[in-house]
C-alpha cells in the first residue's frame, strides 16, 4: 500500500516539477535573454516580474480557441496533445535520485530514444492539419530534421552505453562515481548536445518555426491554449535534454555535501541556462547547411566516437 | 478659315508632326513639352511680353550654338529645329522668373492662389528654387475694386493679361495699367466695383494672386480641400458648364469649367459669384408644416411631415403639380408623374409660355439651326433683336464682343499675320467693325462693339425684322414701315455673309420679335445659307421645360377657380415672381394644401401649409436643357443633408409610398426617370443612355471629386465623432465622394479638377486638350435635342405687331433686366444682392418727366408704384423701363402702356 | 575537419563566451515612469502651435500641414480679422491617428506648427486625444524665437501697412511721373 502511495507521489510529484520547471523556464529564458541583451526582460509583474508567467498563462487560457475552418479538426486537435504527451513521457525513465524515479527500466535509455522519436508527431500532424503552406513547410522541415539528427543522437549514446554495459539509466549514472562521463565521452556529449538542440527545434535550429520566413511555422494556425500546449511541450522538451545531459555524461544525482536531488537539479538547470545562452548567442543556420553538419559530419563524428569506444573497451578487459 | 497642314519639326533633335497656323508654344504644349509662359494665354493670343517661353532655334542639324526665341512669337514652320531643354536656354528661363519674383512678396500662405497659382508652378517648373536678391522690395497699395474681386498689388508680375482680358476681351473700359518701368500699377484710376460683368475671370486669368475671388476669400479654402463636380450654371439660359468646390458642408466657390462649344474659358460674374444662394441663411432648412390654415407654419421632423403629406396625397381629389424653369428635367418629370401629366403644370405664365412654346416649335421645326454660344463667336453677321445681351445671356455678349477680333483676324490673315499675334492683329484691324447689328429698347453694353444700333420699342423692333426679311426676300411691297432706314443696310450684310446669326430671345416679352427673327432666319435659308439662330430663355431649365409640354401656370390659376383642387404641390417655384399677387393669393387660397418644395424661404412657401426644403443644384443631380436645346448633366458636389432631400428622390418616394406603385428597384431612381421621361418623349430619347463611364466602369472606378491632396479626412468629423464614417455613396453618378477612384483624365463631362503633375493651377486645362483652346480630350458632350434635320420649307409667320397709338402722358412701359438682380437664386448672394440696383423706372432724357430721382407715380396690374426716375440717356423714345425681379418691382406683363404722373413732392 | 570549420567552432565558442560576459554589464533600459529619458528639443512629440514674439498667433491657416499630412489627421479653417490678418477659425489635430512624423511642421512656412519633446498623452478615451485650437496653443514662440512671418510678408495686417515691413520700400506713388 504505502509502495502505491510513494510510486502515486512520485508519479505526480515529477509531472508537477516537470511543469512548473517548464513554466518557470519561460520567465527565466525571457529574463537571461534580457540579461545578456543589456536588458530587463519581463519585471513588472510580481517581485522580479515572476508573475508574468500567470498573466501569460491567464492570458494564454482566454484567448479564442479558434480551429480554421479549413483545418482537419480532429488532428489539428490531436496535434498539440501529442507534442505534450511525448515530451511528458520520457521523464518517466530520468532517474532525479536513485530512488526517485517514476520507472527503472532496463532499456530506459531506449525507451528515452523511442519517446523522443514519437515527438516528431507533434510536429507533423499540427503542421499538416493546419492546411496551411508554411504550416506545411514547417512540418516537413521538422520531420526531416528529427529524423536525420535521431540517428546519430541514439548513436553517440552508444559510447555510455558501452562504458556502462546497460541501458538502465540508474546504472548509467552509478556508473559515474568515479569519473563522469562528460571525460572519456566528450566527443558523444557534444554531438548529443548538438542533436539534443535540434530535436528540440531550439534556436539554432528552430528551423520548423522560422518565423522570419514561414511566420510561425508549424503552428502557424494555433492560438489559446492549443498553442499553449506546443509551447509547454517545447520548454518540456529543453528540461527533459538538459535532465539526460546530466544523467548520461554529468552523473546525474552524484555529488558531494549537498542532497542528490538537490546536485541533479542545479546540473540540470546549468544546461538549460546553456540552452538560452546559445539561444542568445547563435544564428539560425540555412535549411541545407543542417542537414548538411547532419549527414557529412555528426554522423561520421558519431561512428568514429562508437567504434573508437568500443577498441578501448575491448582493449581494456 | 485658316488652312493648316501638318508639317514636321526637330525638338530637341526629335521628330514631331505640328499644325502650321500655331505658335510655336501651342505646338510644344500640344506635343506635351512642358513649356513654362505667362503672358499667352489660349483665349488671349501671344504678346510676347513676358520672356518666360524661350526655347533655343537651329538653322539646322549642323547648328550647334543657337539662338534664343520666344515660342509664342514663333510661328511653326516646316523642317524648325529647337530646344527646350538647352542648358543656356533652361539658364535663361531660370533668370526669367527670378527677375519676375524680385519684388513678388514673401506671401504665398496668406495667398487665396497658393496651391493653384500659375507663378508657382512657373517657379517650380524653371529650377528657380533660391532667392538671392537681398534688397528693398517695391510696394503698392491696393484698390478696392468691389465685393468680387481682392486686389493684392505687390503680387502682381506685369503680364498684363488682366488688362488684356478686360479691355479687349470683356470689353470693360475701367481697368488699366499706370505708370511706367518698376511702378507700373494695374487698377482703375480709383478705388471702386470693377464695371464689367465679366470681371471675375480675372482670377483665373491672373497667373499670381493679385485678383482673387473676394467671396471665396470670406471662407478661405484651398483647392486641393475643395471637392467639386462638374456642374452647369443655374442663373441663366445658356449652360454655361461650371466646377464648383465645397468644403465643410458649404459651397465655398465657383470656377470655370471648359466646354469648347458654350462658354470656353470665361463666366460671367453672375454665374461665378451668384452660387452663395447655397450657403444663404435664406435657405429653408427644416421642413414647417401647419394643420390649418389660419395658424402659423411649425417646425417638423422630415419623417413626420412625409407622413402627412402621404396621408394628404391620399385623399380623393384632385393633385395639381406646378413645375419649375429652374428644377431639373428629372424633377419636374418625376412631379409629373406623381400628380400625372393632365395635372401638371409648368411654372410660368401665359405670356412667357407662349414665348417658350414659340422659341422651342423655331429651333425644332428649323430651318435655321439652333447654335451654340462659341459657334456664335464665329458669326461674321449678327443681328440682335430686342435681347439686352449682357444682362440677360452674358457669355452670348462676351462671345459677340468679339466678332470685331474675328473680323481683324480675317482681315489680318491676308497680309500674313497670324491669327495668334494678338498685338499686331489687333493693331492691324482696331478700325474693323463688325457686322453687329443691335435693335433693344435700352442702350446695351454690347453697342461699343456692334456696327449699328437701332433704339426702338418691342413692336418697332419687330417691324424692324420684318422689313428685314422683306428685303431678303426681295418683297419689298410686304415690308413695314421700320423705326429707321436701316433694314436695307442690314439685310445686305447677312445677305453677303457666309455665317449669319440672329440673336433674340423672350425677355421683352415680344412674340412678334421673335416670329420676326425666325422670319429672317427663314429668309437667310432660302437664300441658301446656313444660318443661325439663338434664342435666349430666362432661367436654367426653361427650355427643357418647354420640351414637357405642360400646361402654363394661368391655366392652373383658371382650373382652381373653376373647382376645388385638393393638393397643390409647387416645385422650386416662386408663384409671386410669376403672377401678380392678387391672382397667386387666390390660387392658393382655394386649394385645399400646399405643398412647397423649394431652397429658398419665398413668400410662396410662407403660404404653404407644408414646406419641405430641397437640395440645391450644389447637392442633388439632374439634367438641364439649355436655350439651344443641349441637355446636360449637372452632378451633386457634395451629398445632401439628411433633413434636405433631393427633390427627385422625394417625389418619387411619395408616389411609391402614396400610390404603392413600386418602383422595381433596380436601377437608380435618377436612371430610372430619365429612362421613362425619354420613353414618354421622344425629344429625350438620348437621355437614358448611361454616361461612358457609367456604362463601362474605368478600371480604378468612380471618378473622384476630391483631389489627391484633399487633407483632414481622419480629422473633419473627429470633434463629432472620433470613428470616422464611410464615404456617401452616390448611386445616381459616376463620381465619388472620395479620393479613391478612376485616376488618370476621366471623360470629358466627368472632369471634376483639372490638374497635370507640374501643373496645379487652372492652365492644367491644356493637359486635358488636345490643342489649346480646342476641343476637350474624349470629344464633345451635352446632347443636343434639336438636330433633326429641319423642315427648309416651314413658311414665314409675317405677323405684324399691332402699332401701339400713346396718348398724352402714356408711355410703352418695357422691361429691363439686370445681370446682379433680376434672377431670383443669385439674389440670396451678398455679392451680388449688393450690386443690384434700386427699384427705378428708367426714362428717356427728353421725357417731360425725365428727373433723376423724382417720384413718379404709375399704375399697372391693378396696383400704384412709386418709383424714382432714373435719366437713361439713349433710352428709346416714349417708353418707359421697369426693371425685374428686384424687390418691391411687382409682376406685371410687359410691354404694357402705362399712365405716369408725377408723384406727391412728400 | 577543416582549418576553416576549425575556426568556426571556435568562434561559436567565442561568441558564447561574449555573450555570457554581459551578464556583468550595465543594462540600457531605462525604467521609464520612475525614471525619464533626456529628450533633445527636437524630439518629435505632441504638437503644439506657437506665437511669434509680439503675441500673435503665428499660424496663419494656410493648410500646408494638413495637406501634407499623411494621414490626414489635420483639419482647419481660415478666418481673417478685421485688419487681414488670418488665423485658423478652427484648428483640430486628432491625435490618435498622428503618427508624429513631424512633416508638419517641416511644411509650415511660419514656424507656427511645431513637435515637442512630450509623448505622455495616453488616454483611455480616444475622444480625449482630439486637440482643438485651445488645446493646442501656446503662449511662446517654441523653438524659433526670432520669426516673424508678417513682418517679411508684403500683406498689410493692422499694425503694419504697405511698405513696413523688413526689406520694404514704401509704397510706390502711382500719380509720380517721375521715373
Amino acid at each position: 500500500m504505502m509502495l502505491i502511495l510513494k510510486h502515486l507521489l512520485v508519479v505526480f510529484g515529477v509531472l508537477a516539477a516537470a511543469l512548473s520547471a517548464s513554466a518557470g523556464l519561460v520567465w527565466l529564458e525571457r529574463r537571461l535573454l534580457g540579461l545578456w541583451q543589456d536588458r530587463y526582460g519581463p519585471n513588472r509583474v510580481g517581485p522580479f516580474g515572476l508573475l508574468q508567467v500567470a498573466a501569460d498563462g491567464l492570458k494564454m487560457f482566454f484567448k479564442e480557441d479558434w480551429v480554421p475552418p479549413f483545418a482537419d479538426k480532429p488532428v489539428f486537435i490531436l496535434a498539440p496533445v501529442l507534442a505534450l504527451i511525448t515530451a511528458l513521457l520520457a521523464f518517466a525513465v530520468i532517474p532525479f535520485t536513485a530512488e526517485i524515479m517514476v520507472a527503472d527500466l532496463n532499456i530506459g535509455l531506449l525507451f528515452f530514444l523511442a519517446i523522443v522519436s514519437l515527438g516528431v508527431y507533434g510536429v507533423a500532424l499540427g503542421g499538416w492539419s493546419s492546411n496551411n503552406k508554411y504550416a506545411l513547410i514547417g512540418a516537413v522541415r521538422g520531420v526531416a530534421q528529427m529524423l536525420s539528427y535521431e540517428v546519430f543522437m541514439g548513436l553517440s549514446l552508444m559510447g555510455v552505453v558501452l562504458l556502462t554495459g546497460s541501458f538502465n539509466l540508474r546504472e548509467i549514472v552509478l556508473a559515474q562515481q568515479n569519473m563522469w562521463f562528460c571525460i572519456p565521452q566528450f566527443p558523444g556529449l557534444l554531438i548529443f548536445m548538438i542533436a539534443g538542440f535540434a530535436e528540440t527545434h531550439r534556436m539554432p535550429f528552430d528551423l520548423p518555426e522560422a518565423e522570419s520566413e514561414l511566420v510561425a511555422g508549424y503552428h502557424t494556425e494555433y492560438s489559446g491554449m492549443k498553442f499553449g500546449l506546443f509551447f509547454v511541450g517545447e520548454y518540456l522538451g529543453i528540461t527533459m535534454t538538459s535532465a539526460m545531459i546530466v544523467t548520461l555524461f554529468f552523473g546525474g544525482w552524484l555529488g558531494p555535501v549537498l542532497p542528490p536531488l538537490v546536485w541533479f537539479a542545479g546540473k540540470t538547470l546549468v544546461f538549460i541556462c546553456l540552452f538560452i545562452l546559445v539561444r542568445a548567442t547563435l544564428p539560425r543556420p540555412r535549411y541545407d547547411q543542417l542537414m548538411a553538419f547532419a549527414w557529412k559530419v555528426f554522423l561520421p563524428l558519431s561512428l568514429l566516437n562508437l567504434v573508437i569506444t568500443g577498441a578501448v573497451v575491448v582493449a581494456g578487459r | 478659315m485658316e488652312i493648316t497642314e501638318t508639317v514636321s519639326i526637330h525638338i530637341d533633335g526629335k521628330p514631331y508632326q505640328a499644325q502650321t497656323g500655331r505658335n510655336l508654344l501651342e505646338a510644344c504644349l500640344a506635343l506635351g513639352f512642358d513649356v513654362p509662359h505667362f503672358c499667352w494665354h489660349p483665349a488671349l493670343g501671344s504678346v510676347g511680353a513676358c520672356r518666360q517661353c524661350a526655347v533655343k532655334r537651329f538653322r539646322d542639324e549642323n547648328d550647334q550654338g543657337g539662338e534664343i526665341i520666344m515660342a509664342c512669337m514663333t510661328p511653326v514652320t516646316p523642317g524648325l529645329r529647337i530646344s527646350i531643354h538647352d542648358p543656356e536656354v533652361l539658364r535663361f528661363r531660370a533668370a526669367v522668373i527670378e527677375w519676375l519674383m524680385i519684388n513678388h512678396p514673401h506671401d504665398c500662405p496668406v495667398c487665396d492662389e497658393g496651391g493653384e497659382c500659375h507663378l508657382q508652378d512657373m517657379t517650380v517648373m524653371t529650377g528657380h528654387t533660391r532667392r538671392e536678391y537681398r534688397f528693398r522690395k517695391r510696394t503698392h497699395r491696393n484698390q478696392y475694386l468691389g465685393p468680387f474681386i481682392h486686389h493684392e498689388m505687390n503680387r502682381c508680375i506685369q503680364c498684363y493679361r488682366c488688362v488684356r482680358f478686360y479691355r479687349n476681351i470683356a470689353g470693360g473700359r475701367d481697368l488699366n495699367v499706370f505708370g511706367a518701368h518698376d511702378h507700373v500699377y494695374f487698377g482703375r484710376h480709383q478705388d471702386g466695383v470693377l464695371e464689367s460683368e465679366f470681371s471675375g475671370n480675372l482670377v483665373e486669368i491672373c497667373p499670381t494672386g493679385t485678383f482673387t475671388d473676394k467671396t471665396q476669400k470670406a471662407h478661405n479654402t484651398r483647392i486641393w480641400d475643395l471637392q467639386t463636380a462638374p456642374s452647369i450654371c443655374v442663373h441663366c439660359g445658356l449652360g454655361c458648364n461650371t466646377l464648383p468646390g465645397e468644403r465643410y458642408g458649404q459651397l465655398r466657390r465657383v470656377r470655370n469649367r471648359y466646354h469648347h462649344e458654350i462658354n470656353g474659358y470665361f463666366l460671367c460674374d453672375r454665374g461665378r459669384f451668384g452660387y452663395e444662394f447655397v450657403n444663404s441663411d435664406k435657405r429653408l432648412r427644416t421642413p414647417l408644416y401647419r394643420p390649418e390654415r389660419n395658424i402659423a407654419q411649425r417646425e417638423m421632423r422630415l419623417e413626420e411631415l412625409f407622413q402627412q403629406a402621404v396621408l394628404r396625397l391620399k385623399n380623393p381629389g384632385t393633385i395639381m403639380g406646378i413645375g419649375s424653369p429652374r428644377a431639373s428635367l428629372e424633377a419636374n418629370y418625376a412631379l409629373r408623374s406623381l400628380v400625372g401629366p393632365e395635372n401638371f403644370y409648368a411654372g410660368v405664365t401665359a405670356d412667357e409660355h407662349a414665348l417658350l412654346e414659340l422659341a422651342r416649335t423655331i429651333l425644332t421645326q428649323g430651318p435655321a439651326r439652333a447654335v451654340s454660344v462659341q459657334e456664335a463667336a464665329r458669326s461674321d453677321a449678327v443681328l440682335v433683336l430686342g435681347e439686352d445681351l449682357t444682362q440677360t445671356a452674358p457669355l452670348l455678349a462676351l462671345a459677340l464682343g468679339g466678332l470685331g477680333y474675328q473680323k481683324a483676324v480675317a482681315q489680318a490673315r491676308k497680309v500674313q499675320l497670324p491669327a495668334w499675334d494678338d498685338a499686331a492683329v489687333r493693331q492691324f484691324g482696331q478700325e474693323a467693325k463688325p457686322a453687329l447689328f443691335i435693335a433693344t429698347p435700352q442702350p446695351t453694353r454690347l453697342d461699343q462693339a456692334a456696327r449699328t444700333c437701332v433704339r426702338a420699342a418691342p413692336h418697332e423692333i419687330a417691324a424692324l425684322g420684318l422689313a428685314v426679311q422683306a428685303e431678303l426676300s426681295k418683297d419689298s411691297a410686304a415690308a413695314p414701315e421700320a423705326p429707321e432706314a436701316l433694314a436695307p443696310d442690314i439685310a445686305q450684310a447677312l445677305a453677303k455673309s457666309e455665317r449669319p446669326l440672329i440673336v433674340t430671345g423672350t425677355s421683352l416679352g415680344s412674340p412678334a420679335m421673335v416670329q420676326a427673327a425666325a422670319d429672317i432666319a427663314r429668309a437667310l435659308c432660302r437664300l441658301g445659307k446656313s444660318v443661325g439662330l439663338i434664342c435666349c430663355v430666362p432661367e436654367c431649365n426653361s427650355m427643357g421645360l418647354a420640351l414637357l409640354q405642360a400646361k402654363n401656370l394661368s391655366a392652373a390659376f383658371q382650373k382652381a377657380s373653376e373647382g376645388r383642387v385638393d393638393t397643390v404641390i409647387v416645385l422650386e417655384n416662386d408663384l409671386y415672381r410669376r403672377a401678380p399677387a392678387q391672382a397667386v393669393d387666390a390660387f392658393l387660397q382655394k386649394a385645399g394644401a400646399v405643398m412647397v418644395l423649394d431652397h429658398l424661404r419665398t413668400p410662396t412657401s410662407l403660404k404653404a401649409d407644408m414646406v419641405i426644403p430641397v437640395a440645391t443644384f450644389a447637392q442633388t443631380s439632374g439634367t438641364l436643357v439649355n436655350n439651344e436645346g443641349r441637355a446636360q448633366r449637372f452632378h451633386a458636389v457634395f451629398p445632401a443633408d439628411e433633413t434636405i432631400p433631393e427633390a427627385f428622390r422625394l417625389l418619387v418616394e411619395l408616389k411609391q409610398a402614396a400610390f404603392g406603385q413600386g418602383r422595381p428597384h433596380l436601377r437608380p431612381v435618377l436612371e430610372d426617370q430619365r429612362l421613362e421621361l425619354s420613353r414618354a418623349f421622344p425629344v429625350f430619347s438620348g437621355l437614358a443612355e448611361p454616361l461612358p463611364s457609367l456604362a463601362q466602369p474605368a478600371p480604378g472606378g468612380k471618378v473622384p471629386r476630391q483631389s489627391m491632396g484633399y487633407s483632414g479626412r481622419t480629422a473633419i468629423h473627429a470633434a463629432v465623432s472620433v470613428h470616422e464614417p464611410k464615404p456617401p455613396h452616390d448611386p445616381d453618378a459616376p463620381l465619388a465622394f472620395s479620393m479613391e477612384g478612376y485616376e488618370g483624365q476621366p471623360p470629358p463631362e466627368l472632369i471634376t479638377h483639372y490638374h497635370a503633375p507640374g501643373w496645379n493651377s487652372v492652365q492644367a486645362l491644356l493637359k486635358y486638350q488636345s490643342i489649346a483652346g480646342g476641343p476637350l480630350k474624349g470629344g464633345s458632350y451635352g446632347r443636343r435635342l434639336f438636330l433633326q434635320a429641319p423642315a427648309a420649307q416651314s413658311d414665314f409667320f409675317e405677323k405684324l405687331p399691332p402699332a401701339i397709338d400713346l396718348k398724352a402722358a402714356e408711355r410703352l412701359l418695357v422691361p429691363l433686366h439686370h445681370l446682379f438682380g433680376s434672377e431670383e437664386l443669385s439674389m440670396a448672394a451678398p455679392a451680388v444682392a449688393q450690386l443690384a440696383p434700386l427699384p427705378y423706372l428708367a426714362l428717356n432724357p427728353e421725357d417731360p418727366l425725365a428727373e433723376e430721382g423724382r417720384e413718379v407715380l404709375l399704375t399697372v396690374a391693378e396696383q400704384t408704384l412709386c418709383l424714382k426716375v432714373k435719366v437713361m440717356p439713349g433710352l428709346c423714345r416714349g417708353v418707359a423701363g421697369l426693371p425685374m425681379g428686384l424687390a418691391g418691382i411687382p409682376v406685371v406683363a410687359l410691354p404694357a402702356q402705362v399712365v405716369l404722373t408725377k408723384g406727391d413732392a412728400t | 575537419m577543416t582549418n576553416k570549420e576549425s575556426l568556426t567552432v571556435l568562434s561559436i565558442l567565442q561568441g558564447l563566451w561574449t555573450i555570457l560576459q554581459h551578464t556583468f554589464r550595465k543594462r540600457e533600459t531605462v525604467q521609464y515612469p520612475e525614471e525619464k529619458l533626456y529628450l533633445p528639443p527636437r524630439f518629435r512629440g505632441r504638437i503644439i502651435l506657437s506665437r511669434d514674439p509680439d503675441g500673435g498667433e503665428r499660424c496663419v491657416a494656410c493648410h500646408l500641414c494638413s495637406s501634407v499630412c499623411p494621414v490626414d489627421c489635420i483639419a482647419l479653417q481660415a478666418a481673417e480679422d478685421e485688419t487681414g490678418r488670418r488665423y485658423p477659425a478652427f484648428f483640430r489635430i486628432n491625435f490618435s491617428r498622428c503618427i508624429l512624423c513631424g512633416f508638419c511642421e517641416e511644411a509650415c512656412p511660419t514656424a507656427a506648427i511645431q513637435l515637442t519633446p512630450d509623448f505622455e498623452m495616453a488616454e483611455y478615451r480616444r475622444e480625449n486625444l482630439v486637440y482643438e485650437k485651445e488645446d493646442l496653443l501656446i503662449s511662446g514662440p517654441g523653438k524659433y524665437p526670432g520669426y516673424n512671418f508678417y513682418k517679411v510678408a508684403g500683406l498689410s495686417i493692422g499694425g503694419k501697412d504697405k511698405g513696413e515691413g523688413e526689406n520694404e520700400d514704401p509704397p510706390v506713388d502711382v500719380h509720380g511721373l517721375l521715373p
